[in-house]
């Protein structure tokens, strides 16, 4: 009886934040209701077997006569169980999620992770430092410079060595630009999986000469492998600065764009308002970061809270939401767009000149004029390809503000060439963890926005 | 311009522009729509409270009549539309692929190929840097001493279906014998096409090496 009050409550409180949106699915539903909150008794009532402890599930399989089955049969129906995926568009490649539905509400939900698992972790035990920066940008593949740029602070702090400057700068240079790679991706297709492709195909125009940008400065439009332990591995070439300068002139009217379609729209609002609200309270039970952390008024941003690199010298905000729904995220990812924009804009504006690796050739590779003229380059040269540089024993966790949350690695080194251990902490495996949290009470339509405005990138929830 | 750019930041900036500056009556007389924020958000440390903005008053923000003609004229759908409108008159940003390609850049990393010097002998003196630093092990090299007393390799076999293409074999390389080619378009019907031989490397390096040459030359000064 209890168990059969929770669930109406929560298929009400469902109903109520409907019904501020949609006056005829309030009268439609309410009415019903009201009509068969009387012979609730006899009403079919499915339950997910979650909520039972775990005796009464057996007790109900072993100790049942056929008669307390059949008795049972008309009041105890098991709820009906959908695969989400792994094949659905709106999965965001291959999320399999097992839903228990009662109708169109979601009882419970059991992401089932690990069809993109690479052993990427284990993978960089055998791999020098160089070598396994590659398989960083293979992580979160629509953020790539970021990834790089986290197990680069990591190895530089294990190495205790400070990078130049202009590496610094463009570094968050490109960081900003992976944020919004980033955001595009994830605020617009989270808009095409509810219904609104039009910005999607302006978003990927953006993206394209992002991207062109990433192929300019390392030579890849997508796995860049650029951002390097002890700096990064070319300078920028000449006129780039002016041509991100230009891009950033303009992006700001592409944002107004998608704003005009999106932000008033209602329904847009009508998808996203009051679905997959979260308190700050259970955020942070969660574990939650990044936008989904600040989108519950939780004010944390590591750029803000531990500056890396040159954070502490920009000027920028960090925008943070009121409800905790999806429109609130969404709203914040708009923001952090313009913010990122901010920042881009301070980096080209005061762009020092010098070196973009350490010159200590035991870490970097020697330019390639010298090596190829100086005998003790050439050396430096051989040893770093073939045995690489020797990182001094010791371990940390280095975790930046990644746009999907807080990225981070812990890296154990036992004073080789190669890892001891490299844990990834990747955000979106967390927020996946909490997709049972958010969407338990909301309805089938729902779950894709809440997978959309999770920004769930499968290379690196299951690395 | 749309309103809600900054969620919180904004929106607590709004309401507390409109309670110093103006008078109930003045926004009564007005609607509340025609006063969009002007102030930039706030910088450094947030305001006291900032979390927990005043609830709107019933004589504050957008009045009845505001929001009944936005719900029933579908205002901000048909400004959406407009927006849709507009990009019908921009010139498109597609290309024909086959016929037009985007622009690259001379660090681009496309298809390997092994170099020749301009005499026709070949650079590549089996070091063995590449298959050392190569993160996905699809180099494998095997040499020994030609007849005329020089090392070369007699065995240089790239798997281009494990390549992960991050670009180490041609910046480890002392001799910039392997490079990657701007070539991208190398599809095969099978996978044991993929699997290159000396052969196949040094031909794509004779087919590839003006735009090669030209892309080193280029970026000389940044390696």
């Amino acid at each position: 009886m209890l168990r059969q009050q929770i669930i109406l409550r929560r298929s009400l409180a469902t109903a109520r934040l409907r019904a501020r949106f949609s006056p005829a699915f309030s009268s439609r539903y309410f009415q019903s209701n009201a009509a068969n909150k009387e012979n609730l008794d006899s009403m079919y009532t499915p339950t997910s077997l979650h909520e039972f402890p775990p005796e009464d599930i057996t007790n109900s399989f072993n100790k049942q006569t056929g008669k307390d089955i059949i008795a049972n049969q008309k009041k105890k129906v098991r709820a009906f169980t959908v695969n989400f995926g792994p094949q659905h568009p709106a999965a965001h490649g291959v999320l399999r999620l097992i839903l228990e539905l009662h109708g169109e509400e979601i009882l419970r939900s059991d992401p089932h992770v690990g069809l993109l698992h690479r052993g990427t972790e284990k993978l960089i035990e055998y791999k020098t430092y160089l070598q396994a920066l590659p398989y960083f940008d293979r992580l979160d593949y629509v953020s790539m410079m970021s990834n790089e740029q986290v197990f680069a602070l990591a190895v530089e702090k294990l190495l205790n060595i400070d990078i130049p400057i202009r590496a610094k700068y463009i570094r968050v240079l490109f960081a900003e630009i992976s944020r919004v790679l980033n955001h595009l991706m994830s605020v617009l297709s989270h808009a095409m999986d509810v219904g609104a492709l039009t910005p999607f195909l302006w978003g990927m125009e953006e993206r394209e000469k992002l991207m062109e940008f990433y192929e300019r400065v390392s030579g890849a439009r997508l796995h860049a492998a650029y951002v390097r332990p002890g700096g990064v591995s070319q300078d920028i070439p000449a006129g780039l600065l002016d041509d991100i300068y230009m891009w950033a002139t303009q992006f700001g009217d592409r944002i107004d764009e998608v704003e005009e379609l999106l932000t008033d729209n209602r329904i847009w609002k009508l998808r996203t308002v009051g679905v997959g609200v979260m308190t700050a309270e259970e955020v942070l039970n969660h574990s939650f970061s990044g936008v989904m952390l600040r989108g519950s008024g939780v004010l944390y941003d590591l750029r803000k809270n531990q500056p890396y690199e040159v954070y502490d010298k920009m000027d920028f905000d960090i925008p943070v939401g009121t409800n905790g729904d999806c429109y609130d995220r969404y709203l914040i990812r708009m923001a952090e767009f313009r913010q990122s924009l901010r920042i881009i804009f301070q980096c080209l504006n005061d762009m020092p000149a010098g070196p973009v690796k350490v010159e200590d050739y035991k870490i970097s590779p020697p330019p390639r004029a010298l090596m190829k003229e100086d005998m003790e380059s050439l050396i430096h040269h051989f040893l770093l390809f073939t045995k690489g540089y020797s990182v001094p024993p010791g371990e940390t966790y280095t975790a930046i503000e990644a746009p999907k949350g807080e990225m981070g690695v812990y890296v154990v080194s036992d004073g080789s060439e190669r890892p001891y251990r490299c844990k990834i902490r990747a955000p979106g495996f967390a927020h996946l963890a909490g997709f049972d949290a958010i969407s338990r009470g909301h309805f089938l339509p729902d779950a894709v926005a809440i997978i959309g405005t999770m920004d769930l990138v499968f290379g690196e929830v299951d690395r | 311009m749309v309103l809600s750019t900054a969620p919180l930041l904004l929106r607590s900036s709004r309401t507390s522009l409109l309670r110093n500056t103006l008078s109930p009556a003045t926004i009564r007389a007005f609607s509340g729509s025609a006063f969009v924020a002007a102030k930039p958000a706030p910088s450094g440390a947030y305001p006291k409270g900032f979390r927990l903005p005043r609830p709107e008053a019933w004589d504050e923000g957008e009045s009845a009549l505001d929001r009944a003609g936005r719900l029933y004229l579908m205002t901000e759908l048909f400004r959406g539309m407009y927006v849709v409108l507009e990009q019908y008159f921009r010139a498109p940003y597609t290309i024909y692929y086959p016929f037009e390609k985007g622009p690259i850049s001379p660090r681009f990393r496309g298809e390997h190929a092994l170099r020749r010097y301009p005499s026709g002998e070949e650079r590549c003196i089996a070091c063995k840097l590449c298959e050392a630093i190569c993160p996905a092990l699809a180099i494998t090299i095997d040499a020994e001493e030609r007849i005329d007393g020089s090392r070369r390799t007699t065995k240089y076999d790239i798997d281009m279906t494990k390549c992960i293409y991050c670009g180490l074999c041609q910046e480890s390389c002392p001799v910039d014998a392997i490079v990657e080619t701007p070539n991208v378009e190398y599809s095969t019907e099978t996978r044991e096409e993929l699997l290159y031989n000396k052969e196949k490397l040094l031909a794509n390096g004779d087919k590839w090496e003006q735009e090669i040459q030209f892309g080193l030359d280029a970026d000389s000064n940044y390696r």
